[in-house]
């Protein structure tokens, strides 16, 4: 879960040389990468802030005190909260703003990667990626921390388009619209949400899960930025360019 | 890539995320960010009022929907000695005024408010903290009698002045705006599930109003104001909790 590649198949130069920089990142994908930083960032943490004032979560159209939740918990602890202490009225105005920040957000890209063609060129699984021994190959490599060395680190791999894809297309738009189903006046405007969800409660639990869910791809895509050489993989979302890795076969030098 | 510095990579990132969120509360105190922060409220409120119909109706429930048990919450009892004298007698010297900038101000007993045409409606509650509780109200819709009153041009919001004075400091209050007011489900509610309004849920009347979250729905209401601006009012932010904790005014969010 290295990064998005630019260069394709189709570029009809010959292929870079490992250890030389190559553009790897476009400035839509660096852009859209580090505002989601920031902005899931603080929607977790001021989110955990909200889910304190009542930390409980149901199923259905209702759930109160005298109604049986299906998860109970104690307050998260102020450190992992926003504000660190409690204020249900300061973690609700960071969620919301940033909210805003992040939906328009993905929406843009959306429309971006749609212009520039990095949903189709970059997203879009390949017939021959999905084959079970293709998958089973990756999987295999990803277990073994074998990542992928010369231009072929400027591709995704199928289990990257997997987890990109699904948190593009499938995760954050959970996110947006279970949090779109909290709210009292798009219930009142648009209630297929609610219907969706079954309930503006099981929206609320859905919602829970899909952050944890969302913190949990975080994890595994730091611990694999740092499997596969943390500064070359940061400087290619700041800067975009990135060092094409050498063989594993010759001598490490100039990470 | 060394272990050390790997090591020391990752003590950075937990250092950084600490300071992040010392940052974030400074920056939260900070009069201009706070502005900025806050201004997210208007534009859900433009975002909501101009991609949605400003009419639609709040989902009403069947009976067999309804929360076997509807919670209250806020105030259970106002417990000051106005209150006292108002309730004392089945609430036979309360009145409702209606004020401000009408022209015609108005006064209503509680048998008064029966006698008008009454709405009923099974809805869900939603309170800010995160629950939802469905229940059935029945109340005079509010532009019944704002018609009465004859709202003058120039009222744009009306207060709702309530019998809660929260331990004697700040009276609850809480204000909407003529969308709101006009909408068909915004009632003066005296009745939940079939039985006269509990003190516990704002006996002798209180408002619903659908599309927001349970603290814009004033309880124990002592007089309706129609208004121009906010900005004399108590705080100025439109209502108690928007005054006192920084609480959204628009609350449909």
């Amino acid at each position: 879960m290295s990064g998005a590649p630019i260069m394709t198949t189709a570029v009809a130069e010959p292929d870079p040389a490992p250890g030389t920089l190559v553009k790897r990142h476009r400035f839509s994908t660096r852009l859209w990468h580090w505002v989601n930083a920031i902005a899931v960032a603080t929607l977790f943490m001021s989110g955990l802030g909200i889910f304190n004032a009542h930390p409980r979560l149901y199923w259905g159209q209702y759930g109160a005190n005298f109604d049986k939740p299906w998860l109970e918990l104690d307050r998260f602890p102020g450190w992992i909260t926003l504000p660190g202490s409690y204020s249900l009225a300061m973690s609700r105005q960071w969620h919301l703003a940033f909210a805003l920040i992040f939906a328009f957000a993905l929406l843009f890209y959306m429309i971006w990667s749609l212009i520039n063609r990095h949903i189709s060129r970059d997203l879009a699984f390949r017939r021959e990626e999905l084959s079970p021994s293709h998958v089973w190959q990756d999987v295999k490599d990803h277990a073994r921390l074998r990542f992928p060395t010369g231009v072929a680190a400027l591709r995704y791999s199928v289990l990257q388009k997997a987890s990109y894809v699904g948190v593009i297309f499938v995760l954050i738009p959970g996110l947006i619209l279970t949090g779109l189903t909290m709210s009292p006046g798009m219930n009142a405007a648009w209630p297929w949400l609610v219907e969706l969800f079954g309930g503006r409660q099981s929206a609320r639990s859905i919602h829970f899960l899909l952050a944890f869910a969302i913190v949990a791809f975080f994890l595994v895509h730091v611990l694999m930025v740092l499997l596969a050489g943390p500064f070359n993989e940061v400087r290619s979302m700041v800067t975009g360019w990135y060092r094409l890795p050498r063989d594993r076969n010759v001598e490490e030098t100039g990470r | 890539m060394t272990l050390m510095t790997r090591r020391s990579l990752i003590s950075g990132l937990a250092l950084s995320a600490g300071a992040m969120l010392t940052g974030c509360d400074r920056l939260a105190k900070n009069e201009s960010f706070r502005d900025v922060l806050f201004s997210a409220e208007n534009v859900h409120r433009w975002t909501q009022r101009a991609l949605t119909d400003r009419n639609a109706l709040a989902q009403e429930f069947s009976p067999d929907q309804m929360s076997p048990y509807f919670r209250p919450n806020g105030t259970r009892n106002p417990g000051t000695a106005q209150y006292a004298t108002i309730s004392a007698n089945n609430f036979a010297d309360w009145r409702l005024k209606i004020t401000g900038l009408v022209n015609r101000p108005l006064s209503f007993s509680l048998p008064q408010i029966h006698s008008l045409p009454h709405r009923d409606q099974i809805t869900r509650h939603d309170c800010v903290e995160g629950w939802s509780a469905i229940g059935k109200w029945r109340g005079v819709p509010l532009r019944t009698i704002l018609n009465a009153a004859d709202l003058k041009t120039n009222a744009k919001y009306l207060v709702f002045h309530c019998a809660d004075t929260n331990g004697g400091a700040r009276p609850y209050y809480e204000s909407i705006d003529l969308i709101d007011a006009f909408h068909p489900q915004t009632i003066l509610a005296y009745a939940l599930n079939d039985k006269p309004l509990m003190v516990a849920n704002g006996a002798p009347l209180r408002l619903r109003v659908e599309r927001h979250l349970g603290y814009k729905h004033a309880k124990y209401l002592m007089g309706i104001e129609a208004v121009d601006s906010l900005k004399s009012i108590h705080g100025g932010k439109g209502g108690y909790w928007e005054d006192v904790a920084g609480y959204e005014w628009y609350a449909g969010i």
